[in-house]
C-alpha cells in the first residue's frame, strides 16, 4: 500500500511522474471504448458496484456518492468528462476507488468503469504529450498518451477534470441545475 | 505513542496558570484591598518562574521574577496594591504569553519586557535598576557566576524544616550534585534536636558538598531549582584543595543509586504552538467509559460462544435477539459517555472576555460591567473554540455601539457604569448563550437608511421589526459607518452568522430603544451525532434534523393540486411557503398518493418540506461531504442508514431562505 497520494504529482496538474528509468507503473481500465490509466499509488481500492445515492443539485460528473468504509465519497463518472454516452453498467463494472490532492485536501473518489484490465508499467519513451487535434475531449483533461501494443492508452488529468467543477462554465453539458439554482 | 514535549506540557500548565492569575488581577481591580487575591497573583507567579526555569524558557523566568517580587512587595504590605500597577501588570502577563509561546532570544521581545518592568519599577517608586532589591533567586544571579570555578566548589544548604513533609526529597539532591562531579558530602547535625523533642516529620539537618569538577555555578542552581526560595543555600568557588572535614558523619545516601536525569534543556527552537490539541477529561468520566467497554468485551464473548454453539431454532433466535438488544443499550451508552469526554465547561471561554471587557472599557472611556451567568454549562470543546470569535465581536460590538458612556448614561437616568450580562444554559440539545447589554439600544432608523441605501429594502417598505433587526446580518448590510478603532477587525455580524450556522446554531436577536439589546446563539451540543427524521422523496432517503422539525402534517391530493403554483399552506392563521422537494431534487418521480409536509423553523422563520414518506426518527451520525459536495446549498452532510446506504442531511438554514425567496417571489408576483 502506498504511502499517500503526495507522491505523484497531482500538486503539478499536467506532470506526470516518471520513475529514473522512465516507467510509470499504473492501473488500466476500460471507460466506454477508451482505454484509461491512473498512477498505481494512487489507488486505494477496486469494488463491486455498490448502491449509490444520487446527490440531488450535484454535478453530474459527481452526481452520486456511496458509503466506502464509513467514508461518504463521491462517485465520478468520466464519461461526462469525456462527453461519451451513458450506459448501463455490465457484470465488469467496477468501482476503483483513488486518493487524489484536490484544492490541498486529500479527497477519496470512486471513479465509475466498465472494465479493470491491469497494473503494468507504461515507457515514457513510447508516450507523448496529448495531441492538439483530432481528439474529442478537452485537451487539458489528459495529461499523456501511451502507447502499448496497438492500443492508446490516455492518461487523464484527474485533477484537472475535478478543479473544473470549481468553475462551473468548464464543463458546459452534464449541468443537473435545481429549480432554485436559476 | 510518540515521546510527549515536556515543552509542549509546560505551555498548556503556563496557559492555565496565566489564565487563573489574571481572573484573580481581573477581580483585584474591583478590590484592591484583598489580601487573598495578591496571594493567588503572587503565587501563580512564583509557580510560573518554578516551572518555566525548570522548562528552560529562562527569558520566561527571569521576566516574571520581577513580576513575583513586585507582588511579593504588595504581599508584605511594603507597597499598596494600585490600579495603575494592576494594568501594568495585566500588559506583564501578555507580555508572558508571547515568551512562553516564543521562547526566543529576541531582542525586539526583551525590549518590550524591559519597557514593562521600568512602568512597573515606576509604579512601585523604586529605580528601575534590580540592584537595591533582594538577588533575584532563579536567574540574574546564575547568569554572573555562570563560569566554572578550577577548584570546584563548596555548598552548604539547609532545607526548611517542612521540607521532607512537602515531598523534598533530599537523597535526590544529593544523587544529582553527585552527577555533577565528584562530590564529597557531609552532613551537618548541629540543629538536630534532642530526641523527645524530635518531630520525625521534619527535617533538621544540613548538608555541607565538596563537589569538584566542571560543574558551573548554574548547574548547581539548576539541581535545588524547586526548594531554593525557601532554603539556605551557599555555593562558593574552592581555590585550592579542602581537606574533607575528618570528624564528619558520611551521609547515608547510596553512592551509586542512579539519580534521575535531570530533563536536559533543549538548545532546539521551539514550535509557536503544540500542534496536538488536547482535552482534560475529569478521571470518573474515564471509568465509566471504561466500564462501558468492558461490558461491551463480556456482550461480545457471549455473542462468540452463541456462534459457537450452534444454536438454531427459536432458542437461538431469543439468545440472539438479547445479545442484539444489549449491543444496542450498550452501543447508545458508549455514544454518550464518549460524547461526554469531549465537553469542556464554558467557564474557560467566558474567561477570556472578562479582560476583553476591561480592556474595552480602558479604551473606550466607559464604564463597563460584565456578568457572567451559567459558566457551568457544557459544551464541546470544538464548539467552544469556534464560538471564541463570534463571542469576542459580539461583546466589541455591545461595548462599542451598544453601552453609552458614562455622561450620556447619567443623562438617560441609568448607572453610569454599563452592563453587560452574558449568561449559557442548556435547554434540550441545545445551548443558549444570550449576550445582553443595558445600552442604547438598535438605532432602527440608522438599520433602515442602511438597508435602503443596500437595496435590501425598498423605500417605504413595511417590515416586522424583528426582519428589521436581521437585517444586520446581511452580508451586504455593509457598517463601514460604524467601524471604529474597535469593530474595524474585519468581522462583520454575517461572518458571525455563518460562523454560528456551521456549528448548526442560529443566532437571533432583540432590541429595545433606550434599554439594550440582546443576542442569543442558539448551539447543539455537539456536531458529531444529531436526531434525526428521516423521509423519503422520491426513491432518495434524507435526514432532516429532529431539533428544527415543529410538526408534521398531511397534504392531501386535492389540497396538494389546488395549491398548485401557489405554494402557502394556512396553519393556524399563519400561511407558511412550502417547497415540494420532489420538483426541488428533481427526482423525476410521481408523487406518493399520500405526501406530508414536515414543517421546520429557525427562529421565527417557518417553512414547509413535501416529503413522499416519513419514515422516522434515526440517530444520527453526521459524515462531512467531500470537496466535491461540500458547496451544494440544499445539504450540510450526509449519514450512513441501517442497512449501509447514505442519507443525505438538509440543511435546514438553506431551505428556509429558499422557502422565503419563493415566498417574496409569489408576494411580488400577487
Amino acid at each position: 500500500m502506498p504511502q499517500s497520494a503526495t507522491q505523484n504529482q497531482n500538486d503539478s496538474p499536467g506532470a506526470t511522474a516518471w520513475d529514473a528509468h522512465g516507467q510509470l507503473e499504473v492501473l488500466t481500465f476500460e471507460v466506454g471504448d477508451e482505454r484509461l490509466a491512473v498512477e498505481a499509488v494512487t489507488i486505494r481500492e477496486i469494488l463491486d458496484l455498490l448502491p449509490e445515492t444520487p446527490v440531488p443539485g450535484a454535478h453530474a460528473l459527481v452526481g452520486s456518492v456511496i458509503n466506502f468504509r464509513g467514508k461518504i465519497i463521491p462517485i465520478a463518472d468520466l464519461r461526462i468528462a469525456f462527453g461519451m454516452p451513458l450506459e448501463e453498467p455490465t457484470p465488469d463494472s467496477r468501482i476503483v476507488v483513488i486518493e487524489i490532492e484536490l484544492d490541498g485536501e486529500e479527497t477519496q473518489i470512486g471513479l465509475r468503469t466498465d472494465k479493470v484490465n491491469e497494473v503494468t508499467l507504461l515507457e515514457r519513451t513510447t508516450s507523448a504529450p496529448p495531441p492538439v487535434l483530432g481528439m474529442r475531449w478537452r485537451r487539458t483533461y489528459a495529461r499523456a498518451l501511451a502507447r502499448q501494443g496497438e492500443a492508446v492508452i490516455v492518461l487523464p488529468d484527474l485533477p484537472a477534470i475535478f478543479a473544473s467543477l470549481s468553475h462551473p462554465q468548464g464543463l458546459g453539458s452534464g449541468e443537473t441545475s435545481m429549480e432554485h439554482a436559476a | 505513542m510518540s515521546e510527549p514535549d515536556p515543552a509542549a506540557a509546560f505551555r498548556i500548565e503556563a496557559a492555565d496558570l496565566l489564565d487563573a492569575t489574571e481572573q484573580a488581577l481581573l477581580d483585584l481591580t474591583h478590590d484592591l484591598a484583598s489580601r487573598d487575591l495578591v496571594d493567588t497573583v503572587f503565587r501563580g507567579m512564583h509557580t510560573l518562574k518554578g516551572s518555566g526555569a525548570m522548562f528552560g524558557f529562562d527569558a520566561l523566568a527571569a521576566f516574571t521574577h520581577h513580576c513575583e517580587t513586585a507582588f511579593d512587595k504588595v504581599r508584605k504590605g511594603v507597597v499598596p496594591a494600585s490600579a495603575e500597577l494592576v494594568a501594568i501588570t495585566l500588559g506583564a502577563m501578555d507580555h508572558m504569553r508571547t515568551l512562553v509561546d516564543f521562547d526566543a532570544d529576541d531582542p525586539a521581545l526583551e525590549e518590550a519586557g524591559n519597557a514593562i518592568l521600568e512602568r512597573l519599577h515606576q509604579a512601585l517608586g523604586s529605580t528601575p535598576d534590580a540592584g537595591g532589591e533582594a538577588p533575584p533567586a532563579a536567574q540574574p544571579m546564575a547568569a554572573a557566576n555562570a563560569s566554572s570555578a578550577p577548584g570546584g566548589w563548596h555548598i552548604v544548604f539547609r532545607l526548611p524544616a517542612e521540607a521532607i513533609a512537602n515531598g523534598t526529597n533530599p537523597l535526590i539532591l544529593l544523587d544529582e550534585l553527585r552527577e555533577l562531579g565528584d562530590a564529597e558530602i557531609h552532613i551537618l547535625t548541629d540543629t538536630v534536636p534532642p530526641l523527645d523533642e524530635l518531630d520525625p516529620t521534619l527535617c533538621y539537618l544540613g548538608w555541607d558538598v565538596t563537589l569538584k569538577g566542571a560543574a558551573t555555578h548554574e548547574d548547581i542552581e539548576d539541581v535545588f531549582i524547586f526548594v531554593m526560595d525557601d532554603m539556605d543555600l551557599t555555593i562558593e568557588a574552592l581555590e585550592g584543595e579542602a581537606p574533607p572535614d575528618a570528624g564528619a558523619v558520611q551521609a547515608a545516601a547510596p553512592t551509586s543509586a542512579p539519580a534521575p536525569a535531570e530533563s536536559p534543556r533543549s538548545p532546539a527552537p521551539r514550535s509557536a504552538r503544540a500542534a496536538e490539541e488536547s482535552v482534560r477529561v475529569p478521571a470518573g468520566r474515564l471509568d465509566v467509559l471504561m466500564d462501558r467497554v468492558g461490558e461491551l468485551v463480556i456482550v461480545q464473548s457471549r455473542l462468540a460462544q452463541l456462534a459457537e454453539s450452534g444454536l438454531r431454532g427459536a432458542a437461538g433466535e431469543l439468545a440472539l435477539r438479547s445479545i442484539s438488544e444489549e449491543v444496542e443499550r450498550l452501543a447508545s451508552e458508549l455514544r454518550d459517555t464518549t460524547m461526554v469526554l469531549r465537553m469542556v465547561p464554558i467557564a474557560a471561554l467566558f474567561g477570556r472576555f472578562r479582560r476583553l471587557v476591561h480592556d474595552l472599557a480602558h479604551e473606550t472611556g466607559k464604564e463597563i460591567e460584565l456578568v457572567t451567568e451559567g459558566e457551568s454549562t457544557e459544551i464541546d470543546k470544538t464548539v467552544s473554540e469556534q464560538l471564541a470569535d463570534p463571542i469576542v465581536h459580539l461583546i466589541r460590538n455591545a461595548c462599542d455601539h451598544g453601552l453609552e458612556t458614562p455622561e450620556e448614561r447619567d443623562k438617560a437616568g441609568k448607572a453610569t457604569t454599563g452592563r453587560i450580562r452574558l449568561s449559557a444554559e442548556q435547554a434540550g440539545g441545545e445551548v443558549l448563550i444570550t449576550i445582553t447589554d443595558d445600552g442604547r439600544g438598535i438605532n432602527r432608523q440608522r438599520v433602515r437608511a442602511k438597508a435602503e441605501a443596500n437595496g435590501l429594502l425598498q423605500p417605504g417598505q413595511v417590515v416586522p421589526d424583528s426582519e428589521l433587526l436581521q437585517m444586520i446580518f446581511h452580508p451586504g448590510f455593509s457598517t463601514a459607518e460604524q467601524v471604529t478603532s474597535l469593530s474595524g477587525r474585519g468581522v462583520g455580524m454575517d461572518v458571525v452568522k455563518r460562523t454560528i450556522e456551521t456549528l448548526r446554531g442560529t443566532i437571533d436577536m432583540t432590541s429595545e430603544p433606550g434599554k439594550g439589546s440582546t443576542i442569543t446563539l442558539r448551539i447543539p451540543l455537539t456536531l458529531a451525532i444529531i436526531e434525526g427524521l428521516l423521509v423519503r422523496v422520491g426513491q432518495g432517503n434524507y435526514v432532516i434534523p429532529l431539533a428544527a422539525v415543529e410538526e408534521c402534517i398531511e397534504l392531501s391530493l386535492e389540497e396538494d393540486i389546488r395549491t398548485r403554483g401557489r405554494s402557502m399552506i394556512s396553519l393556524r392563521g399563519r400561511l407558511v411557503p412550502f417547497l415540494r422537494l420532489r420538483e426541488v431534487f428533481q427526482t423525476g418521480t410521481r408523487p406518493d398518493p399520500y405526501q406530508k409536509i414536515v414543517v421546520i423553523g429557525t427562529g421565527g422563520e417557518r417553512v414547509g418540506l413535501v416529503v413522499d414518506q416519513i419514515i422516522g426518527s434515526h440517530q444520527t451520525v453526521i459524515k462531512s461531504l467531500s470537496g466535491l459536495h461540500r458547496r451544494l446549498p440544499s445539504f450540510s452532510g450526509a449519514t450512513i442508514l441501517g442497512d449501509g446506504g447514505v442519507a443525505l442531511i438538509l440543511d435546514i438554514v438553506q431551505l428556509v431562505a429558499l422557502g422565503q425567496q419563493q415566498e417574496e417571489r409569489l408576494r411580488a408576483a400577487g
